[in-house]
């Protein structure tokens, strides 16, 4: 494996790309929009005023730093390697999204923008951002698939009740990519009164760069935490990938210490042969989506492939353009869970640590599990345990609920 | 001299269409080509659909979708058009999203937009910068204009540059929107028009997005050799399909 890599090699490059990953594949009405966005970005993202606000948000608002918590309940049962949750579901609103909405949201009210746009598909991204809209006072408009209005109906009025629009996306199969197009296309009628903040490291330049440094902050608590807990660097750092933020929020920080094995977890669905699953990185090819370069599932004539798992946080045909850089040089492994893996994990946290992990969550916590029982005792592995599985449990229970003895 | 620079040569107050290809059925393709000819159309910019079309506005992105869900593809385009330089001698250029194209593989697209007579091609998601170092000698060699797209925010400095490299045409874009038809050309788009006449570029421009009607058409052309017309011939095609008099009356009604 080649780990000496990226050292001190700043990623991306000036025009957004991460090796051949990323860039700006944009129509020319969005291309200056995005370099205004990446101009006050860059001004404004060493402005001491500007870290102090932010700081004093996620230390008073959000909670942090997360707690770096040691399961050892878990750990003992399998008589395998270590393993130790970075909490992020304690966060306020029960997910990471919150750390780059909050970024986001400080970066428009600068910018002297009176609106907050996005798309969300499980809803999780859109009541972050509503959350931060609130907070900072702007206005917010979250752009939703009609079917997943319907789905997610519970984080709809959680949106509602922040004072954010719910705007329905009619078109297509009415998901989360309409959802994106529909963002796109608002975003267009009025860019000077209106940022788009997207809701992973995806997007075209600079989203995937400004969305990793605001995430960034969790590898950077919990190399500290570690350390001080156990004297010693993490032998392993696994998360799960939809888009990718909470895992590069978690592996910026240790890129560059060879030693440590870091996993990327990606969504393996019911079935490879049937295409129900979002296994992006290990199945995908190069191409673009939503204005930038990266590994993407795609049928023959490059048209975005349908994805399916039970993690709707999960469900995207792209990823990341750095996690694609990242794959290629062989810095981190990219593996897959299934989705009955996944429901599993999920019980076992719950019932072993009294944590109710989100579903995109528990499929880090499933290869955390697979890969503790291959290692010693001795040895370390750090998950990132990016959200809380409130918004999972009807869900699991409904479809799961009697095999695992919930109800009748 | 080819079919484009003649065309620019010969013509002004050029009327050019955009419609999808396969809508509103599959097949449609090719008789409505034929029909805008025998109408008298200038161009045509004929659509590839693709599900993400971040630069259309709905009627566009509907008709994409219709296409697409009857079963249109780039393979299935090239073989729609194969035999057009039979009937039509209009030029034809290709409009579309980058990630088919890349999909199809470059070489290969390029060889065959040569082989059945395709003129030029305009994908609007492809950055500037990316063509000129990548694909730039492909596209020359093969004689394919590539032609950019220029819109309010594009700076004089740009333009230039998009300028020197085009062999086709430039596509002025009338508004920083997405395309859709609008009754009025306003102000603010004028003096962008006269900003974009005043540099002194070599290529000839075309206006589109928000073409729909002969008043906007003829506001259009006192600005560029002539405009594009999209979404409110689409709107046409999707209510008459490839009906040869429905698309005449409409030709006429503009030109
Ligand atoms: C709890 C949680 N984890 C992970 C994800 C996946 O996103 P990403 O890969 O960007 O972290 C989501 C997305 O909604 C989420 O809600």
């Amino acid at each position: 494996m080649n780990k000496s890599l990226l050292a001190n090699e700043v990623m991306p490059n000036a025009e957004g790309f991460f090796g051949k990953y990323g860039g700006r594949f944009v129509p020319p009405m969005l291309e200056p929009i995005m370099q205004e966005i990446t101009e006050a970005y860059e001004k404004i993202k060493d402005d001491p005023v500007f870290k102090e606000e932010l700081y004093y948000l996620q230390k008073h608002y959000t909670g942090r730093p997360s707690p770096v918590f040691h399961a050892k309940n878990l750990s003992d049962k399998l008589g395998g390697a270590q393993i130790y949750l970075k909490r992020e579901d304690l966060n306020h609103t029960g997910a990471h999204k919150i750390n780059h909405c909050l970024g986001e949201a400080l970066l428009a009210k600068k910018m002297g923008k009176a609106k907050i746009i996005a798309e969300s598909g499980a809803g999780q991204h859109g009541v972050a951002l509503a959350t931060a809209a609130a907070l900072v006072g702007l206005e917010c408009d979250i752009h939703m698939g009609e079917v997943d209005i319907y789905k997610e109906h519970p984080n709809v009025v959680r949106m509602r009740i922040l004072g954010a629009n719910v705007i329905p996306a009619t078109h297509g199969l009415k998901t989360l990519k309409e959802a994106v197009d529909s963002a796109f296309e608002a975003y267009l009628t009025d860019p000077v009164n209106q940022l788009y903040a997207i809701g992973s490291v995806v997007g075209p330049h600079p989203f995937p760069m400004m969305v990793r440094d605001f995430q960034a902050v969790i590898g950077r608590e919990a190399k500290e935490q570690f350390q001080e807990m156990t004297g010693k660097l993490p032998d392993n750092l696994v998360a799960c990938v939809g888009g990718g933020s909470n895992a590069i929020g978690l592996f910026t920080a240790f890129l560059d210490d060879a030693d440590v094995n870091i996993y990327g977890v990606e969504p393996a669905g019911t079935s490879f042969e049937t295409g129900d699953h979002a296994a992006t990185l290990k199945l995908g090819k190069p191409g673009m989506i939503h204005g930038f370069k990266c590994y993407l599932l795609q049928n023959e004539q490059g048209e975005p492939a349908p994805v399916n798992t039970v993690a709707s946080g999960l469900d995207y045909p792209g990823v990341g353009p750095q996690h694609s850089y990242l794959k290629d040089i062989e810095r981190v492994n990219y593996e897959t869970i299934n989705d009955k893996e996944a429901i599993d994990a999920f019980m076992k946290l719950a019932r072993q640590e009294g944590i109710i992990p989100a579903l995109e969550s528990s499929h880090a916590v499933a290869y955390a599990l697979k890969l503790a029982a291959k290692l010693p005792k001795d040895q370390t592995i750090l998950v990132n345990l990016s959200g809380r599985g409130d918004k999972d449990i009807d869900y699991v229970v409904e479809k799961f609920g009697k095999e695992y003895g919930i109800e009748e | 001299m080819n079919r484009l620079q003649q065309l620019f040569r010969d013509k002004k107050d050029i009327c050019s269409v955009y419609f999808t290809a396969g809508y509103p059925n599959i097949d449609d393709t090719l008789p409505v080509l034929k029909a805008l000819e025998d109408a008298g159309t200038d161009l045509v910019e004929l659509g590839m659909p693709f599900s993400d079309p971040l630069a259309d506005g709905p009627t566009i992105q509907a008709s994409s979708e219709q296409a697409l869900e009857n079963g249109m593809s780039i393979k299935r385009l090239f073989e729609q058009i194969k035999d057009m330089r039979q009937t039509i001698s209009m030029p034809v250029v290709l409009m579309g999203y980058f990630n088919p194209v890349f999909k199809y593989g470059i070489e290969n697209f390029i060889a065959k937009c040569k082989e059945v007579g395709v003129d030029g091609l305009i994908l609007p998601d492809l950055p500037f910068d990316e063509y000129r170092e990548k694909y730039l000698e492909l596209f020359e060699e093969a004689g394919i204009a590539n032609i950019f797209l220029i819109t309010p925010q594009t700076s004089d400095e740009r333009i230039k540059l998009i300028d020197a490299n085009s062999n086709g045409f430039i596509y002025v874009v009338s508004s920083a929107s997405v395309t859709g038809a609008k009754k009025e050309v306003e102000q603010g788009q004028i003096n962008y028009f006269n900003r974009v006449n005043n540099i002194g570029l070599q290529s000839p421009r075309l206006i589109g997005f928000g073409i729909s009607n002969r008043s906007t058409f003829k506001t259009a052309c006192q600005h560029a050799s002539g405009a594009i017309i999209g979404s409110a011939f689409v709107k046409l095609i999707g209510e008459h399909g490839a009906e040869g008099s429905k698309i005449e009356e409409f030709i006429k009604s503009i030109k």
